[in-house]
């Protein structure tokens, strides 16, 4: 099916894209007919499609069916059924659309919500021969959690109940009752047969036929479409930027993602939560034009900062005065799609924009039957496919969110289960942090030994050593620490190992001699590699002057399997020694410090560090940025065959 | 960008067999590549949004894939993938490009094929299932595989989807960019942004995972992959629409050249030339091509055979790993 029209359409004014209006509704009552007689009614089929419907239907010894514009899989035309959505272009005189078509079965209620969750606004069917049925009402309760609120009801198959206004008036007093329970206004009840193309875009099945509905006066379902209104713009509210990635290709260091919400300008003094450092937009970058100073809601971005803090993907950038919430601990009101039950307890995937937390839910509220709106059960352990349930859910890391009222984009998020998005969440109300709960134990077990792969699915990450050398007072303890400040309070595992933990228990027993900083390198890359089988990102503070001794401590990590990166602290003698922090210089100087490195014992330099930092020329925070930038995309769980117990 | 794309120039392919039907060569000595020149019309307000959403898609794609790669058909979807990526990577397209040869490629494409990999600075794959073309290993029963054998449907497949597979195995991609649109093809309507394909390809229609709020499938097993389909919103229109208003360099080959009975012909969608066949038209700009979409009632890949063999082939094809 092409796009095809008589006329180009142009958006509204305020519109920047085409109104998305999602069809939804119990099975059979009509959806996907609907549409394609929209279809047929305004010209919009190609040519040849009618006919191939009708072959189609031939072949299935169907009388012709306008669902099979919609209905293309051959297994969909068999059973006359609709099992996935469909998106299809459509235009009026007034505007563009996009018509979304979603299955009434029940079990594929997944694909329903794949199809409306994106929706602006939508027409729930309702057959009038079988009135107000299972999914008439949950897909009406759904509509409302995913937050659409325009939404018109057509009383469908008009014509199997003798076109009577009082069954329609049945209908219509028995749903609206329903919706009025739910919080939902429909805009209008409109009584259709689809099939013979009443109050669909015409009044009568042909020009000329009488119109068998005269007591309706109301609008067509063609003309309520166009009473829809463009989502609200997005520009006013506050900015938030969820960071999608960094990027070095060339000498600039790129931070891109979508402005969801608000506007960002050269110059603003941006926060990145959750670690709430605060930089400047340097710039609006644009490959293909001039460079911009203002960019709004809606837009993908690349900007580039004035101070070069550490940043990540899953960082938020907003401004301070706007910033978002942070918690780890929050309500919300949960569906669940996913083949086996959410459990409580048990490790998910959270992704909320560009965030990916392991989380759990820590209690079950109640379980809403999103059909009868009854409350199934109070608590409960788990969350069945297909269920509406209120959550308290628990991150592992701090979570940065809104309230799904003041910001759905930053107030919904999913849960992945066996790879796949298998439930979403809604967050409302009472947001509060409480970092002090002992975890519960995870009552998840898995038989065997405990493998690196259910460490990494425990941590969130993998275990790493990342290698610092450098001379005294080049600034690797500094770094070391703030490094593990930063990890720390990001929820990762990590420790620091320097002279101060090594030399005064395990290493007690060596000195300076080149044989005993031979033994000293070679028992803190065993203990290294070790804490990294733990599962822990290792820094290492060592002077390490030596090429042959890291070059062990290389193998020595790798073969334990685990990422090993080499850092040069690299700052220029003058300047460690100007600094001479301890006064180490000057009595090596004195002669009375035997063997100093840089003085009177060798440094020899890495020749191909993974990273080489100087210390002369950044401040702190960028050392620490650029070394985090390294390593972090190196220690994520690769795939989830890495964290799948 | 280097300056050697111009180096290059379109031969004499009057004698070619591609040109032996209703379209004309290309004039010798031209220019392989279409440089529009940049309009904005009023009425494209909506790019900006499928624009954004597009390099979304590509970022989120290149982060959660570290090995993944782009098919290429050199067709005007296939250089705005281009353009989007340039523009969502600074310039840069951080991974490799991938054409599939059937060897039944309209000769100038692979001139502009050429053209491209040195004016975009592009890391092209190139792939010919040579085994099927000449008819050995697996092949040595069958014979050669080609449209003088065999009917469209089996040639697209083996000279399309294996050679993906082939391909696909040697480099292990975990990801692919496809530029395919729903309003192509009523299969390709029902698609995912980032739809799963397992060991053999194969796509499982009937129970594709949920997605929603731009949150998609990101990972899968050794040996699957994800179909990851950028342009899935575009229409027809807003491809040509983005093309002007971007200036984007395409092949020559969508517009119009008068043919030997003197009748003005364009191709709409590009594929192997034995079963490509070039509408009537008049449209030599792109402006004309815009208009020209606001009023046709034929679909865009009425011209291609393989689609119409028997109902359902595409669905057949795509459920077998064809884009
Ligand atoms: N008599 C009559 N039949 C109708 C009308 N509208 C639809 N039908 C028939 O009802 C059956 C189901 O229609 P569909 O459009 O496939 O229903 P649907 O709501 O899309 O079904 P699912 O997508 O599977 O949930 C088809 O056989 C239609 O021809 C109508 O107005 N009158
Ligand atoms: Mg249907």
């Amino acid at each position: 099916m092409s796009s095809v029209s008589s006329v180009p359409v142009s958006l509204a004014p305020g519109q920047t894209s085409r109104l998305r209006v999602v069809f939804v509704g119990h099975v059979d009552h009509g959806k996907s007919t609907l549409i394609g007689r929209i279809f047929y009614d305004t010209n919009s089929l190609p040519d040849g499609k009618v006919d191939q419907i009708r072959k189609a239907c031939a072949e299935e010894g169907m009388d012709f069916e306008y669902a099979f514009l919609l209905d293309a899989l051959l297994e969909e035309q068999e059973q006359n059924i609709t099992i996935d959505t469909t998106q299809i272009q459509f235009k009026t005189a007034k505007r563009p659309y996009v018509i979304i078509d979603a299955p009434g079965h029940k079990e594929f209620l997944k694909n329903m919500i794949t199809g409306a969750a994106s929706a602006d606004a939508a027409v729930l069917l309702i057959a009038a021969n079988e009135g107000v049925q299972e999914q008439s009402r949950r897909h009406g309760y759904l509509l409302s959690l995913l937050g659409i609120k325009q939404v018109v009801v057509a009383v469908n198959k008009m014509d199997l109940a003798g076109y009577s206004r009082e069954t329609f008036e049945a209908v219509r007093t028995e749903y609206l009752a329903f919706l009025a329970r739910i919080g939902v206004e429909a805009r209008a009840f409109v009584p259709i047969s689809a099939r013979n193309g009443v109050n669909v875009a015409g009044r009568t099945p042909e020009a000329g036929a009488p119109n068998p509905m005269p007591w309706y006066t109301g609008p067509t379902v063609l003309e309520m479409l166009d009473t829809f209104e463009p989502p609200a713009p997005l520009v006013a509210m506050p900015l938030r930027l969820p960071i999608q990635d960094v990027y070095r290709f060339d000498d600039r260091r790129l931070l891109v993602g979508r402005i969801e919400s608000g506007t960002l300008k050269v110059g603003d003094a941006l926060v990145f939560s959750p670690n709430n450092k605060t930089s400047v937009v340097a710039s609006i970058e644009n490959w293909s034009g001039p460079s911009r100073t203002e960019a709004l809601a809606g837009e993908s971005v690349a900007i580039t900062l004035k101070e070069q803090i550490f940043v990540q993907r899953g960082h938020i950038a907003s401004h301070e005065a706007t910033a978002p919430i942070e918690s780890n601990r929050f309500k919300a009101r949960l569906f669940w799609m996913g083949k086996r039950p959410l459990t409580v307890g048990q490790t998910y995937k959270l992704k909320l924009a560009t965030q990916e937390l392991d989380a759990e839910v820590v209690s079950v509220e109640r379980v809403i039957d999103a059909s009868t709106l009854e409350t199934v059960t109070g608590e409960r352990p788990f969350i069945n496919r297909n269920d509406v349930a209120e959550v308290t859910l628990q991150t592992r890391g701090a979570l940065v969110m809104d309230n799904h009222d003041r910001n759905p984009f930053m107030g919904r998020f999913v849960i992945v289960d066996e790879r796949q998005v298998a439930g979403g969440g809604i967050i409302h109300g009472g947001v509060y942090s409480d970092r002090t709960k002992v975890k519960s134990a995870n009552i998840y077990w898995s038989e065997g030994n405990v493998l690196p792969r259910n460490r990494t699915l425990r941590n969130g990450h993998r275990g790493a050593v990342v290698w610092l050398t450098g001379l005294s007072g080049s600034g690797k303890s500094t770094i070391a620490r703030q490094i593990e400040r930063e990890l720390f309070n990001g929820g990762r595992q990590v420790y620091v190992l320097d002279g101060d933990n090594i030399r005064h228990g395990l290493n007690s027993n060596l000195g300076f001699a080149p044989e005993d900083r031979v033994e000293n390198i070679r028992r803190v890359a065993e203990v290294a590699s070790l804490m990294a089988d733990a599962g822990l990102i290792v820094v290492t503070a060592f002077i390490s002057p030596y090429l042959q001794d890291r070059r062990r401590a290389r193998e020595i990590v790798l073969e334990g399997g685990h990422e090993f990166a080499e850092i040069h602290v690299d700052a220029p003698l003058e300047v460690c020694e100007s600094r001479d922090v301890k006064g180490l210089y000057k009595r090596a100087r004195a002669g009375e410090i035997e063997d100093f490195t840089g003085i009177s014992a060798p440094y020899e330099a890495p020749e191909n560090p993974e990273l080489r930092v100087q210390t002369g020329h950044l401040t702190l925070e960028e050392s620490v940025a650029a070394v985090l930038e390294y390593i972090m995309p190196r220690v994520r769980a690769v795939s989830e065959d890495d964290v799948a117990i | 960008m280097s300056t050697s794309a111009s180096d290059l120039t379109l031969p004499d392919f009057s004698s070619h067999p591609a040109h032996a039907g209703k379209y004309a060569p290309p004039t010798p000595g031209s220019c392989p590549a279409f440089f529009p020149e940049k309009v904005s019309r009023s009425d494209s307000a909506h790019l900006d949004a499928l624009e954004a959403q597009s390099i979304f898609l590509l970022r989120e794609a290149f982060h959660h894939f570290k090995n993944l790669c782009m098919p290429w058909s050199m067709g005007k979807d296939s250089n705005v993938l281009i353009w989007l990526s340039r523009k969502a990577f600074g310039g840069h397209i951080p991974y490799p490009l991938l054409h599939i040869d059937t060897t039944y490629e309209f000769p100038e494409m692979l001139v502009y094929r050429d053209w491209a990999v040195r004016y975009h600075d592009l890391n092209l794959i190139v792939k010919i299932n040579e085994d099927a073309r000449a008819g050995r290993g697996a092949y040595a029963e069958r014979g050669p595989i080609g449209y003088e054998t065999a009917d469209p449907v089996t040639v697209t497949h083996e000279l399309k989807t294996a050679a993906l597979q082939q391909v696909m195995a040697e480099h292990q991609w975990s990801a692919l960019i496809t530029g395919i649109r729903r309003d192509e093809d009523p299969t390709r309507a029902k698609e995912r942004y980032f739809s799963p394909r397992n060991k053999d390809f194969e796509w499982d229609y009937k129970d594709q995972p949920p997605e929603f709020w731009n949150q998609f499938t990101t990972s899968c097993a050794a040996g699957e992959h994800v179909r990851v389909q950028a342009l899935l919103d575009w229409s027809e229109r807003d491809i040509w629409l983005y093309i002007q208003r971007e200036g984007i360099p395409i092949p020559h080959m969508y517009f119009a050249r008068r043919g030997q009975d003197g009748k003005q012909y364009r191709f709409r969608s590009l594929g192997c030339w034995p079963i490509s066949g070039p509408v009537e038209s008049g449209a030599d700009t792109i402006d004309k091509i815009i208009d020209e979409l606001a009023v046709t009632t034929t679909s865009e890949r009425a011209g291609r055979a393989q689609d119409h063999h028997e109902r359902n082939a595409m669905q057949k094809l795509r459920a077998k790993g064809f884009m």
